[in-house]
């Protein structure tokens, strides 16, 4: 719903610059979302965070490409080549790059794959807890009283229970997935934007605006969707960008734990945890590498975020709730 | 205030009976009444046995009769019983609370200091070289996996140093009834960990509140007065910007005596999060509902505080 918005901003942002040379001199008005734009491209830090993101999604995309190239797939084993005398990995070197996991596997090879593994569940999760944290938002702000008390409720509970403990009981009692752990963490993590979006509505639904829609006959869906919504969509993509490192950190941690994206799988998460009884016996590498992938990965995505929100919301109103 | 309280405190109840009718729920409706009976009674229980505990876990009945029963003897603080370690749940709770509270507080303590240390002087310096170091680190930290942290700690500290000092064991706890020392020695990887992570939150929300509050009307007027600028800062700015932070403070270690879950499995401290983990993994269902109806009044009872401290620490905030 915000695409309209923005495209349409930088639309007539083109027209008026054209205009602008023929015309020469004009004052022109820019929108929000040119500020925010304008503001962003100067800023070097989340140019290179971006930077960064693009080529973690480049990689992922591009991992079956790098699996022909080296001739390793993601799960295949080198019992003969990828482990030592005593069966550990090996180091890294000409044909492992990053060396191999205590399975013979190629490490280089698995931290691509998983980092599709991290990218689809910072995602997708994402999004469904930005669809959810909207829709309630709205309606608990929009049409309040009751509605507004009953959604108030339910996120208490959810805030009460504690996240992981929750996660890992479903993902243990439903047996782990990865489409599981989308749900769980998509559907647990909607409750501060729920409350962000509230807050906003409440403060802008009786502005003259929306009175004035209601005079012209708007039902309480457009004013929802049409009139609040474009007034909140800045502060939901900030709080957006930051959920995903969030989602990656926490579906990393299910699988540390076991209960995330179940094996053979690469999963940063569950590499990690697998590398915790190897690394002190100098098989550093293993451990290493996938902490360091889910590090620059999560660092990246906050620095955006935080950019972000610095661009489309320069009085920095606390998002770190 | 009388009305604020109690409906304050009815609301915090009500969500705290949801939370139990939603934990167990998914505990004691998911895998069926049979299932649960003979999971407790072990791989060698008969038949009898398993219709006794199915008898004394009252599984024979409709559930909100058996809710009716948990939540009763809940109430009475009757946790229920644990099968596996064959102890009162209350007793395997009692054992795990110790180290938790170590690790909660003792990190607690860090990340506090640590972070309005932090802020404060990012603020004051607004824009320094120290200011960025600060902030950079902030979100270092902040987007820093527990376990990642943890592993680079332990790492670093304990293998990678280990011929210069072998100072820092890293795996269990020492109770500090039984060796004060050894308890401070394991307990400084974890405390580390816990407050790093945590800390970068603390950075910025004291570096935004002060900056917020140093440029108030009343700051002006201490510094017009001829206030030397360290006692603005400490008694005057710092006191109205620690607001924010006390609420955040005392809703984070509500969470956190939850039980810490990565920390703990981590370095082996056998707290509430860790006896949780292992629980989940036996499915030992009493004690899993046991630390979560526990975690679930932590939480709701910091609100409750932070909810009042915040209108005793600002009188502008009115109750209603």
């Amino acid at each position: 719903m915000s695409m309209p918005e923005l495209r349409s901003a930088g639309e007539s942002e083109v027209l008026d610059e054209s205009g602008e040379a023929a015309a020469g001199k004009r004052i022109e008005g820019r929108s929000p979302w040119r500020l925010a734009y304008e503001r962003l491209r100067t800023d070097r830090a989340a140019k290179i965070a971006l930077g960064t993101i693009l080529v973690i999604v480049l990689l992922a995309i591009l991992a079956p490409v790098f699996a022909k190239i080296t001739g390793h797939g993601p799960n295949q084993q080198f019992i003969d080549i990828g482990e030592n005398a005593n069966g550990g990995p090996v180091p890294p070197s000409g044909i492992f790059w990053l060396g191999t996991d205590n399975n013979g596997r190629d490490l280089f090879i698995r931290i691509l794959y998983g980092a599709r593994v991290s990218l689809v569940v910072g995602v997708l999760a994402t999004m469904i807890s930005v669809a959810l944290g909207v829709l309630l938002g709205l309606a608990a702000g929009f049409i309040g009283g009751f509605v507004d008390t009953v959604i108030a409720r339910v996120i208490d509970v959810m805030l009460s229970i504690p996240f992981l403990i929750l996660a890992i009981s479903i993902a243990y009692v439903s047996g782990p997935s990865l489409w599981l752990v989308i749900g769980i963490i998509g559907v647990l993590s909607f409750t501060y934007l729920a409350r962000i979006v509230r807050g906003q509505v409440i403060s802008i639904k009786s502005r003259e605006f929306i009175e004035a829609a209601r005079a012209l006959g708007a039902g309480p869906w457009r004013i929802m969707f049409v009139d609040l919504l474009p007034n909140v969509i800045a502060q939901v993509i900030v709080y957006a960008t930051l959920l995903i490192p969030l989602a990656i950190v926490s579906e990393a941690s299910l699988s540390f734990l076991g209960v995330g994206v179940p094996p053979p799988t690469a999963d940063w998460g569950s590499m990690i945890s697998d590398a915790s009884g190897f690394y002190q016996y100098g098989y550093w590498w293993f451990l290493f590498f996938p902490s360091v992938a889910l590090l620059i990965t999560t660092l990246a995505f906050n620095i955006f975020g935080d950019s972000v929100r610095d661009a489309l919301d320069p009085r920095g109103a606390g998002i770190y709730v | 205030m009388i009305r604020f309280l109690v409906r304050r405190i009815g609301q915090s109840i009500l969500v705290l009976v949801a939370s139990s009718i939603v934990v167990f729920g998914l505990y004691f409706v998911g895998p069926g009444p049979d299932q649960v009976a003979r999971t407790f009674a072990g791989r060698l229980g008969t038949a009898a046995r398993i219709a006794q505990i199915k008898h004394e876990l009252h599984l024979d009945q409709p559930l909100y009769v058996q809710y009716g029963h948990w939540a009763w003897g809940l109430l009475q603080g009757n946790l229920g019983y644990d099968y596996y370690k064959g102890q009162p749940v209350g007793s395997v709770i009692a054992a795990a609370a110790p180290a938790t509270i170590s690790l909660v507080l003792g990190a607690a303590i860090i990340w506090i200091v640590y972070g309005v240390f932090t802020g404060v002087i990012s603020a004051v310096r607004s824009r320094s070289l120290l200011d960025r170091a600060f902030t950079a680190s902030a979100l270092f930290f902040y987007s820093m996996p527990t376990f990642v942290l943890g592993f680079a700690l332990i790492w670093i500290f304990a293998y990678k140093l280990s011929p210069v000092t072998t100072f820092f064991p890293f795996h269990g706890y020492v109770s500090i009834t039984s060796n004060p020392g050894q308890w401070f020695e394991y307990l400084i990887l974890p405390w580390l960990t816990l407050a790093l992570v945590t800390a970068a939150t603390y950075t910025r929300l004291t570096r935004t509140s002060m900056l917020e509050v140093l440029g108030e009307d009343y700051i002006r007027t201490a510094r017009s007065k001829g206030m030397k600028e360290n006692r603005v800062i400490t008694r005057h700015a710092l006191r109205a910007a620690l607001t924010p932070v006390v609420t955040l403070a005392g809703l984070d270690i509500g969470i956190a005596l939850g039980g810490v879950i990565i920390t703990e499995t981590l370095f082996g401290i056998p707290g509430l999060g860790w006896t949780v983990i292992q629980a989940i993994n036996q499915q030992d269902r009493p004690v899993i509902l046991g630390i979560t109806i526990l975690a679930a009044t932590f939480v709701v009872v910091a609100n409750l505080i932070v909810d009042l401290l915040y209108a005793v620490v600002d009188p502008r905030v009115r109750l209603y």
